[in-house]
Order: C-alpha cells, then sequence, then structure tokens
C-alpha cells in the first residue's frame, strides 16, 4: 500500500472530480445563461427539464472536490478556500438561488414565477462567473506563508481573473446550447444551433487571449510550454482545438441542408473544454497552490489517503455505472406536453 | 461573547448557516424512510390509499431536499473559507469521513433522486421501490458519516498529533468513538420524530378541517403510532447520552445544570428553572428538587458530579444558554411523550380522529422536532466550547484570519438571502402540505404545471422519451 504514490493517485482523482464537475455542471448552469436568450415560458420548461433529473447528481461532483481536497491535502484544501472567500462565497449563493429555482418556479403561485426564472438565471451567470474568478486566480497564484494564506481578501480580483470569469460563462453556454441541440426538436433547437453558432468563434478568441495572456504573465509558464522538446509534446493541444472548433462549426452549419446535428456538436463542446483543462494542467502541474506549493507540500497523512483511496477505487465506478443508468432512463427528446400552454 | 471579533462573526456564520440546515436533513431523513415505507406498503397490499400519500409526500419531500443540498453545499465549503487553521490541523481525519458521506451517501441520494421523482413511468414498480430505498438509504449513511465526523470533533480518539497536525492513526477507533453511537442514535430518532410530528400535524390540520378522508386519516394514525413508539425511547437515549457526557465532557453537564459547586455529603438538586451567571458562579432564582439530579446523573441517590466553578475559568461553556436549550429539549421530549400517549389513549377509545383538543395539539406539536433538534444541538455544540476539538484544538485557533469587515458583510449576506430564500421556500412547503392528499394524487394536480424539476408527481414525463 505505502508504496503506491498515494498523493498523485489523489491529484488524478480530484482532477477527475472537478472535470466530472465542469462537464457536468456546465451545461446545466448553460441551460441558466442561455435564459435570457429564450422568453416564452414554453421553451423556458423545456429547457429546464432536460436536467431537472439529473442537475443534483451533477453538483455532487463539487461537493466530491472539496471533500476529496479536504481529505488528501488539507493544506491545500485551507489556503485554496480561505484565499478564495470572497468569490467561493459568491458563488455558493449564485448555486443557492439557482438550485432552489429549479424547484420553486413551480411551486410557486403564478404571480411569483417571473422572479424565480430571474433567480435561476442570476444565480447561474453569478456561479459560473466566479468559478472562472476563481480558476483565474488560481492561475495567478496565491501568497503563501508558513501553512496558511498571506495575502488580502481581494487579491482573487485582477483584470485576468475577471476575464476567466467571463470566459468561463461563455464555455458553458456552449455546452448548454448543445446539450439543448441533443435534447430538444423544431424551433428551440433551431434556436440552440443558431446560438451555438455565434458562441464558438467567441470561444475561440478566449482561448487564444487566456493563451497568449498565461505565459506573458508568468515566466515559469511560458517556459514549460515553449522550451525545446516541449513544445514539440504539447503542440497537439492547440492544434486539437483548432481542429475541433472547425469540425464544431461543421456539424453546426450543417444543419443549414437539412441534417439536424444529433450529439457531435455536445461531445465536441466538451472535447474543446477537456482540451481547455488539460492546457491548464500542463501549465501548472505539480503546483496544487501555485505559483509554489507543489502537490506533495500539502498532502494530507498518509492513513488519510489511503483510507478514503480505498473507497474511492471502489465507489467512483459504482456511482458512475448508476449515474450513467440515470442518464440511460432519461434518454431522449424532451418535448411540450399536451395540456400544457 | 461581547463584541463581534471576526472569530465571534466566524461562529454566528457556522451556527445560523448549519442551524438552517439541519432543519431540512431532519425532515430529508425522516420522509425519505417514510415513503420508502409507503411505497412497501403500496406494492404488498395494493391500497390506493399508500400511493395517494406516496405521491402526496413525494412532492414536500422534493421542495425539502432541494433546500437541503444548497444549505449542505455551503457547509462543505464553509470549513476552508472560514475554519481553514482547523481544515489544516484535523482535515486529515474530518476529511476523509466527508469524502466518504460524498461517495458513499450524496451521490447515492442524487443518482436514484432523478428517478425516484420522474421515473415513475420509465421503470418498473421493482426498479422504482429499489430507487426510493436507496435515496432512503442515502440520507441515514449520510448522517451515520457526518455525526461520525461531529463526534470524533466531541470525544477524539485514534489519532497523534504529528508536526503541529492531526494524524489518525486507528479508523475504527476514530469512527467508533466514545459518543458517536449515542449521538447517531439519538439524532437518527429525532429526525424520525420530527418528522412524524410534522406529518402528524398535517394530518391533524386537515381532520380539523373536516377533510377526514382515509389518506388524511391513515396519515395521521401513522404519525401518532411513530410518536408513541419513538418519544420514548427518545428518552431513554437521551439519558443515556447524557450519561456518555458526563463521562467525557463533565463541564458541558455542569453547565447544562446549571451546577456550579458541589456539596461534599449531600446529592446533587435537579434545578427545574433558574438563571445561570457566568460572573457570579451561580444559578439565581433557583427552583430545585433535592437529590433527583444524583439520581438522573449518577443512578444513585448521593452520587456527586463535579460543578463548573472546578473548571478553570478558559475552559467553561456558557451555561446561561445551554441551560436553557437543554432544557427547551427535554421539555419538548416529555410533551411528545404525552402526545404519543394521548394518541395511544383516544386510538383505544375509538376517538382518535375527532378529538379536536387533542387534534390541536397534534398541530401545535408540528414544529417541536424541529425546535427540539435546534435546541439540542446549541446545547451540544456551545457545550463543547471553547473548543472545537474538544481538548485537543481551542476554537479561537481554528478560525480563519478574514477581517471584521469582510465576515460581516458575509455574515450578512447570508442572513437576508437565508431568510428570503428559505423562509419562502418554507411558506410553499407548508401550503404544498396545506393542500392535501388528492386521490389518484397528482395526476389531476399537474394539469397546469409541466415536468417540474425535482418535484414532480410521478406521472410527469420529463425528458419526453416515455412514449
Ligand atoms: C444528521 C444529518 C446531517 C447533518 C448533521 C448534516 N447533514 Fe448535510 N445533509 C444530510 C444530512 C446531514 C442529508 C439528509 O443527507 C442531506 C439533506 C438533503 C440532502 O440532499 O442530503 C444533506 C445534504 C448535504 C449536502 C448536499 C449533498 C448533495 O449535493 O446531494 C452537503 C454538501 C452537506 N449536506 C454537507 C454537510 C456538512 C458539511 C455538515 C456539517 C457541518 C452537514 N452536512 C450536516
Ligand atoms: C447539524 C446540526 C448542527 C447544528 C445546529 C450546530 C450548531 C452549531 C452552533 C450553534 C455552533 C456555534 C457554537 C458557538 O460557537 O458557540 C456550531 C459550531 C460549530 N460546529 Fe456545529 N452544529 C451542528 C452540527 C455540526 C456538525 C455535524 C459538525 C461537524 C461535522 C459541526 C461542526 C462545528 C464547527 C466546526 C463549529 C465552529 C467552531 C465552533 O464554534 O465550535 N457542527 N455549531
Ligand atoms: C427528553 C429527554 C431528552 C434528553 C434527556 C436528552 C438528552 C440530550 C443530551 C444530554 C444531549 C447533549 C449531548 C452532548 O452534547 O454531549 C442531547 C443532544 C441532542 N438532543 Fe436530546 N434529549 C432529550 C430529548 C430530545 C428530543 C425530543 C430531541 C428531538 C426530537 C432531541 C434532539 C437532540 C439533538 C439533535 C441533539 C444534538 C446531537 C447530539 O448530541 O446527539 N433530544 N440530548
Amino acid at each position: 500500500m505505502m508504496n503506491l504514490d498515494l498523493s498523485l493517485i489523489w491529484v488524478l482523482i480530484i482532477g477527475f472530480g472537478l472535470m466530472m464537475y465542469v462537464v457536468m455542471d456546465g451545461f446545466d448552469l448553460g441551460i441558466g445563461i442561455l435564459f435570457p436568450f429564450i422568453r416564452a415560458t414554453p421553451d423556458r420548461d423545456i429547457m429546464v427539464n432536460t436536467v431537472a433529473p439529473v442537475w443534483d447528481g451533477n453538483e455532487t461532483w463539487l461537493v466530491m472536490g472539496g471533500a476529496g481536497l479536504l481529505a488528501a491535502f488539507p493544506m491545500a484544501y485551507a489556503v485554496l478556500l480561505s484565499a478564495l472567500f470572497i468569490p467561493l462565497i459568491v458563488m455558493l449563493m449564485g448555486l443557492i438561488l439557482r438550485g432552489v429555482a429549479f424547484e420553486f418556479r413551480f411551486k410557486a403561485e403564478e404571480g411569483h414565477r417571473p422572479y424565480w426564472d430571474i433567480a435561476f438565471s442570476a444565480g447561474s451567470y453569478i456561479a459560473a462567473f466566479f468559478q472562472g474568478a476563481a480558476l483565474g486566480a488560481f492561475i495567478n497564484g496565491f501568497i503563501v506563508t508558513g501553512p496558511s494564506y498571506g495575502g488580502g481578501a481581494l487579491d482573487w480580483l485582477t483584470p485576468f481573473s475577471v476575464f476567466t470569469g467571463i470566459g468561463v460563462i461563455v464555455s458553458y453556454a456552449l455546452l448548454g446550447s448543445t446539450w439543448l441541440t441533443i435534447k430538444t426538436e423544431g424551433a428551440l433547437q433551431g434556436r440552440m444551433i443558431g446560438i451555438a453558432k455565434r458562441i464558438v468563434p467567441v470561444l475561440l478568441i478566449g482561448i487564444g487571449i487566456v493563451s497568449l495572456w498565461t505565459p506573458l504573465a508568468h515566466h515559469e509558464i511560458a517556459t514549460r510550454w515553449f522550451s525545446v522538446p516541449n513544445i514539440f509534446y504539447f503542440a497537439p493541444v492547440p492544434i486539437l482545438v483548432l481542429a475541433s472548433s472547425f469540425q464544431l462549426m461543421r456539424l453546426l452549419t450543417g444543419g443549414s441542408d437539412g441534417k439536424v446535428p444529433g450529439a457531435g456538436p455536445f461531445l465536441l463542446a466538451l472535447l474543446l473544454l477537456f482540451l481547455g483543462y488539460s492546457g491548464l494542467a500542463i501549465s501548472l502541474w505539480p503546483n496544487i497552490i501555485p505559483p509554489g506549493v507543489s502537490f506533495r507540500d500539502a498532502a494530507a497523512p498518509a492513513q488519510s489517503q489511503a483510507f478514503t483511496l480505498v473507497g474511492a477505487v471502489i465507489i467512483i465506478p459504482i456511482i458512475l455505472g448508476y449515474t450513467g443508468w440515470a442518464y440511460y432512463v432519461f434518454r431522449g427528446k424532451v418535448t411540450g406536453r399536451e395540456g400544457y400552454h | 461573547m461581547s463584541h463581534l471579533d471576526p472569530l465571534m462573526l466566524a461562529r454566528i456564520q457556522f451556527g445560523f448557516t448549519i442551524s438552517f440546515h439541519i432543519v431540512f436533513p431532519a425532515i430529508t431523513i425522516g420522509l425519505g424512510s417514510y415513503l420508502a415505507v409507503l411505497e412497501g406498503l403500496w406494492l404488498l397490499r395494493k391500497d390506493a390509499v399508500y400511493l395517494d400519500l406516496y405521491h402526496f409526500w413525494s412532492r414536500a419531500f422534493a421542495v425539502n431536499f432541494a433546500m437541503g443540498v444548497v444549505s449542505g453545499l455551503v457547509m462543505s465549503y464553509q470549513f476552508g473559507t472560514n475554519w481553514s487553521p482547523f481544515s489544516a490541523f484535523a482535515g486529515g481525519v474530518t476529511g476523509p469521513l466527508l469524502a466518504y458521506e460524498v461517495l458513499t451517501a450524496f451521490f447515492l441520494e442524487a443518482g436514484f433522486l432523478g428517478v425516484m421523482l420522474f421515473g415513475w413511468k420509465k421503470v418498473g414498480p421493482g426498479l422504482h421501490f429499489f430507487a426510493t430505498l436507496m435515496v432512503a438509504a442515502g440520507t441515514l449513511v449520510s448522517m451515520t458519516w457526518i455525526l461520525a465526523s461531529n463526534s470524533w470533533m466531541q470525544t477524539p480518539q485514534g489519532y497523534a498529533v504529528v508536526n503541529g497536525r492531526v494524524e489518525p492513526t486507528d479508523w475504527l477507533a476514530v469512527i467508533f468513538n466514545p459518543s458517536f453511537p449515542y449521538r447517531l442514535v439519538h439524532m437518527g430518532l429525532a429526525a424520525f420524530l420530527a418528522t412524524a410530528l410534522f406529518v402528524g400535524a398535517t394530518g391533524a390540520w386537515h381532520l380539523l378541517k373536516h377533510r377526514d378522508n382515509p389518506r388524511v386519516k391513515t396519515m395521521f394514525s401513522m404519525a401518532m403510532w411513530m410518536v408513541l413508539i419513538t418519544a420514548p425511547i427518545q428518552i431513554l437515549a437521551g439519558d443515556q447520552h447524557g450519561l456518555n457526557t458526563l463521562e467525557y465532557q463533565p463541564a458541558k453537564i455542569a453547565a447544562m445544570e446549571g451546577d456550579w459547586t458541589s456539596k461534599p455529603g449531600e446529592g446533587e438538586p435537579l434545578i427545574l428553572f433558574g438563571l445561570p451567571d457566568m460572573t457570579l458562579e451561580k444559578t439565581l432564582y433557583s427552583l430545585e428538587i433535592p437529590h433527583v439530579g444524583s439520581l438522573i446523573l449518577t443512578h444513585s441517590w448521593d452520587g456527586q458530579i463535579k460543578g463548573l466553578s472546578e473548571f478553570p475559568p478558559q475552559d467553561r461553556p456558557d451555561a446561561t444558554i445551554i441551560f436553557w436549550t437543554f432544557r427547551v429539549m427535554v421539555g419538548l421530549g416529555l410533551l411528545m411523550l404525552l402526545l404519543g400517549l394521548g394518541g395511544a389513549w383516544f386510538r383505544w377509545r375509538g376517538s382518535l380522529y375527532r378529538q379536536r383538543l387533542f387534534l390541536r395539539f397534534a398541530v401545535a406539536m408540528g414544529p417541536a422536532g424541529i425546535i427540539a433538534i435546534l435546541a439540542g444541538w446549541m446545547t451540544t455544540e456551545i457545550g463543547r466550547q471553547p473548543w472545537v476539538v474538544y481538548g485537543v484544538m481551542r476554537t479561537a485557533d481554528g478560525v480563519s484570519e478574514h477581517s471584521a469587515l469582510s465576515m460581516s458583510a458575509a455574515l450578512l449576506a447570508f442572513v437576508v438571502l437565508y431568510c428570503a430564500v428559505f423562509g419562502i421556500g418554507i411558506s410553499y412547503l407548508l401550503k404544498l402540505v396545506g393542500k392535501g392528499p388528492d386521490r389518484g394524487g397528482p395526476i389531476e394536480a399537474t394539469h397546469q404545471t409541466p415536468a417540474r424539476p425535482l418535484s414532480a408527481g410521478p406521472e410527469i414525463d420529463p425528458l419526453g422519451a416515455g412514449e
């Protein structure tokens, strides 16, 4: 047991959990982000209903990320969360608004409904923006003194973090619109394809700017990417980004000559996100608190990591199994029902 | 206690947010099991009453669950944002326990909830029942892990402090720490009791409105059985819990009892009411029954416990508060016993559904379980002070270094948001149960609403793949 590199395995598990979170909660936050562009209540109901049975499970990956970090790297949990006090608290408040609005939209008397629609949408924007801002702050790094955070309460707020905050809103909107392309039909689907088409170039520009901004601002990251053998190993990342955006646009515009895209755009959007994520991992590895604390420095006692690992290894596959089953049960298009309107 | 430094603000924020949170899990735990029982009875007896009740309560469950999830999400991040030295110090123990809760409970609940609420037409009755059972099991497993964590903070063992932080040495000892079994039993019963009182009050309210159909009668009757069985067990469990606390946290018991000094040779009185004063070190205006304190705490006539003055001043919890929270809990527990016995008596007399005074009493007791739970937790947690990990780390050393300004702003935002959002949510919940269970349940109830996220009646087809 002790011969295993527990810390390394845990970084991978937590990375996987956060990836799952971004992928899964991304598209349901995306639905709230698209709300202002879709006014009709029946359409909104359909949009919300495409994620109704699964959103809670999607959000659980966020809890998993936090709990995994606390279990395996308590120091990182302590430093990161107190450094990100403001963006995280505001993000949680956004998630509260979004989460209860799922439920209350339909429980409220008619007069309250528009307010819960606003809460749903505003909560989604807030949560997405502050997740992105936290990400930007993470890339920028934190001041650490001894085992705790040494910076100020507003260190997280920089032009870069505002930019990444907006970037995450845009990416979630892409995930949401391509997800709805799968789950809806007719005019609503057409609008989603139209929205997705407009988002792709914006997102591409955004990715381009972050990819220049980060190495320019951080010398270590520049050397990591552009020094000699590395540049060849990592070149596939930007190339794949371009290739998959191109393919994504082709699928989306294919709609005009009668071919309605299926799951393809959503999968390509996921691929794009995954590429962005791996680019980030390349830039920051092996730091768990950039710029200076590696995941090994922040590791929990081996007994804690080992104990939790046993459960994670056995249970995560089971979770993936029944989560997949739940998606399978609720497969197919969502339509308005008769009796409604 | 007196001024609002960041520490005090962090404590208030934690107490405030968790007090909202615990209300929802308590009902989730109780209703989850209740729904499983209802569905089981429906499958077994094919009596439509159970199915109608299932649909009715699953709607309330959904609203309550959503509030439980979002308020819980805050809890799991708050340890890091507000209590980072504590997390860095004790994360080696509390982290794995929380991680196991996520792995074994939260995912289970979330994974099967969709099928339970929306899958009625998409899966067979057997699988649907299985989904309900998984959700119910998830709530109980969740309770177990979080209580292991909290109990370890109360009565820590199975660890060593190495390099200034906790290293677990024996996981079985960590989980099965001395107060864990008591807390688990006590909290589990509390959740069942609180739910039974809520369900019973709903039934009684409809009976008072002369809606005495079989559905309302069944729910009232089931709730009264539940109260009759669990209330006395809860009192016994609470007594045992107190004895355990006397052994491991004697200062807490002394404060709960308002006991300052013990006079050699005399037994301890039971102080019914009074006002413990922390500076004068005595309990003012006290109304005492001699020897009964000894009887309860030591199960002997002349037994002695250590008084609060015998502990160093910096190690004393605030007796003024927990003396009273403890009495609120115990007083409500006794009223619950009375309710259970009353129900049994009128049932035996054949007038359970007609005794209007008794029905009013049952309505009034609707929130009693929740209030007792809050009072109980306040006793436990404030009584643990000034320690965050009892005897190991002081609360003052566990708090993050945020400025009073950002702490006050966060607290204010939480208070406003929680009161608005959860206040409105609770009002929807009450309106929902106030409508009463329909025959054929949600089928007639849904003509206006499309598939409701997390809240649907079973015939609803949110993803529309049923056709
Ligand atoms: C006695 C039971 C109990 C207690 C003391 C707590 N909880 Fe809780 N919690 C539950 C019982 C529960 C539950 C019954 O399992 C919930 C309620 C609704 C739900 O989804 O699960 C829940 C939900 C819930 C969630 C959302 C899970 C999801 O996404 O599905 C989180 C993150 C937490 N809790 C975290 C905490 C933390 C960090 C606590 C301590 C400070 C805490 N809970 C106290
Ligand atoms: C669920 C019901 C609970 C309620 C209502 C509750 C209530 C409270 C209250 C009122 C305080 C403030 C005490 C004070 O500072 O005077 C507090 C503090 C605290 N509680 Fe709890 N508690 C609950 C459960 C838990 C659980 C399950 C845990 C741990 C897993 C926990 C951990 C803490 C911590 C870390 C603090 C802050 C430090 C402190 O003030 O001691 N609590 N809680
Ligand atoms: C009537 C007799 C009761 C007695 C003698 C009793 C005793 C106790 C004691 C001694 C504690 C503090 C334990 C500690 O922190 O060390 C406690 C806590 C608590 N009580 Fe009670 N209790 C009673 C009734 C109730 C009722 C009716 C409820 C709720 C329906 C309830 C809910 C709780 C809760 C939630 C806690 C905090 C969690 C815990 O420590 O278990 N109690 N009780």
